[in-house]
């Protein structure tokens, strides 16, 4: 499996200071088909053709390098799921599937996850319109070729009934610490559920999200277009959200500076100290470490250093980088000498 | 659907109307362990179970008395499996387990009862349904000749819900 040395997203992107990352996810099924779970393994092997070999236009390079999931390691799987190029249960599936990956790595397809095909596109900071742009460019394609499972009544048609309508999931990877030691992020939180909207951590891990990061996307896919949807997104929820992190981080230097400054140098001192190194603390600490520079308070490390450490200290990439990393303990002492290096540069 | 803290298939579906304001809950069994729910039962189960007669859905008081097919005729999921998984088996249970499926939706999308957003490419020229029932018609007619009766089951299911609409 060939991927890119460095995942686009560590670039620096429009309101990085608190939107890490867009995402758009399309949801589709092939016309004639029993849906994923219902298909034998010849009708899936069948869909996966089908999708592979539809021809893709000069936008798309004239197509995408697709990876068999059958011939991919643990751990070059892994590789794709901190790279969010495919989800979690893709990567453990055991039915025949693969994934298609354009030379940026901005969009992947993955096919024969819950529904056929999840059309996927990723990218640094607030560009949810570049973002949905380029995703509805690739549906448009491929449904040039192939129909499409859909109901003049209930739009797209998915496994999942709740998912049915336009199919469109606009998310966007927020670091939300400031609302977090202010004490405002359960407000924050019952908000977005009054919204329809979900809050998921970054890594999923329950509700105290890792380093703060947050992903916010919509629950509801009926009875509004793909254009009112990012509308809504765009021009309101995102702004909103930014703007109440901002105001929430300037709160936090009028009323508790040494709090934050605790956080941020007490971090720093940690990374560049530490010799053993989970990946959770990693993560925990190099976020951190961002909030500090977005703040203004550590000068001499880069934003985009930080989030490429964001993602090189994660188990598959650490592998990656330093061949000693076999197991969770040589990979912590060579997560901690990666970071110690990275930050002393 | 998946879980709301984790890649985890949701066991547990619940919505809320509070003020008002409907909210869901989808966890998976360790979640909703973790949050006191009591795993089993199984959730669409209950979402099943609360929707059926006892709150306003597209169903018409004559449709909702009518029992679910046990199968779909197409795929021949059943509708017992469907209410333990949450996951219908291909695009013909749509109207083989209505109104239950139609309350269902309803439900998980605030009300929402139909699609107001774009049509596949190669429908949307074809504005006027009349037009794309005549399409359908076509395609429908040369799988049945090249013998592709899943293709055939599926457009002829699209025709339904065409029907439908007119």
């Amino acid at each position: 499996m060939r991927l890119r040395e460095e995942s686009s997203t560590v670039q620096v992107g429009p309101e990085a200071d608190v939107v890490m990352s867009s995402r758009i996810r399309l949801a589709r099924n092939l016309a004639g088909f029993p849906f994923v779970g219902r298909a034998s393994d010849a009708q899936r092997h069948e869909v996966l053709q089908m999708v592979t070999r539809a021809p893709l236009g000069q936008a798309f390079g004239g197509g995408l390098t697709w990876v068999n999931m059958a011939q991919t390691t643990p751990q070059e799987r892994q590789l794709l799921v901190e790279r969010h190029l495919v989800s979690r249960h893709f990567a453990d599936s055991t039915v025949p599937r693969t994934v298609g990956v354009d030379a940026e790595e901005t969009l992947s397809v993955m096919v024969n996850e819950e529904d056929h095909l999840r059309i996927q596109t990723i990218l640094p900071g607030a560009r949810l319109d570049h973002a949905f742009e380029r995703a509805r460019l690739f549906d448009q394609e491929i449904e040039s070729s192939i129909d499409f499972a859909f109901s003049a009544r209930w739009g797209y048609l998915t496994a999942c009934p709740t998912n049915v309508g336009c199919g469109v999931r606009v998310g966007v990877m927020l670091h939300l610490p400031g609302l977090r030691y202010t004490g405002e992020m359960e407000r924050v939180k019952r908000a977005a559920k009054d919204m329809h909207l979900a809050m998921r951590g970054f890594y999923g891990e329950g509700t105290e999200a890792v380093g703060n990061f947050y992903q916010v996307s919509n629950q509801l896919t009926l009875g509004f277009s793909e254009d009112d949807l990012l509308r809504r997104f765009t021009q309101e929820t995102v702004p909103q959200l930014v703007e109440y992190e901002r105001t929430a981080r300037r709160m936090l230097v009028e009323s508790n500076r040494p709090l934050l400054e605790d956080k941020v140098f007490r971090a720093a001192a940690t990374l560049r100290a530490a010799r053993l190194l989970g990946s959770e603390e990693a993560t925990k600490l190099l976020a951190n470490i961002r909030l500090g520079i977005c703040m203004e308070l550590i000068p001499d490390v880069s934003l985009e250093l930080v989030q490429r450490l964001l993602l090189q200290v994660q188990p598959a990439h650490l592998a990656r980088i330093d061949a000693t990393a076999t197991d969770d303990d040589k990979g912590r002492i060579a997560r901690a000498a990666l970071v110690r290096r990275a930050l002393r540069a | 659907m998946k879980c709301d803290h984790c890649d985890k298939p949701a066991v547990v579906h619940e919505v809320v109307i509070k003020g008002g304001v409907t909210s869901e809950v989808h966890l998976c069994a360790e979640h909703a362990a973790q949050k006191g729910y009591q795993v089993p039962p199984v959730p669409v189960t209950q979402l099943l179970a609360q929707f059926t007669g006892q709150v306003p859905s597209i169903a018409t008081p004559q449709s909702r008395k009518a029992a679910a097919p046990a199968r779909c005729p197409v795929c021949g999921l059943g509708f017992a499996e469907f209410r333990q998984t949450g996951v219908l088996g291909c695009p013909g249970c749509y109207d083989a387990f209505m109104p239950q499926i139609g309350a269902v939706i309803e439900r998980a999308q605030a009300g929402a009862v139909s699609h107001v957003g774009r049509a596949p490419v190669r429908l949307e020229g074809l504005a006027d349904r009349a037009a794309m029932r005549s399409k359908l018609l076509q395609e429908l007619e040369t799988a049945v000749t090249t013998e592709q009766y899943e293709r055939a089951a599926s457009l002829r299911d699209r025709l339904k819900n065409l029907g439908e609409e007119t």
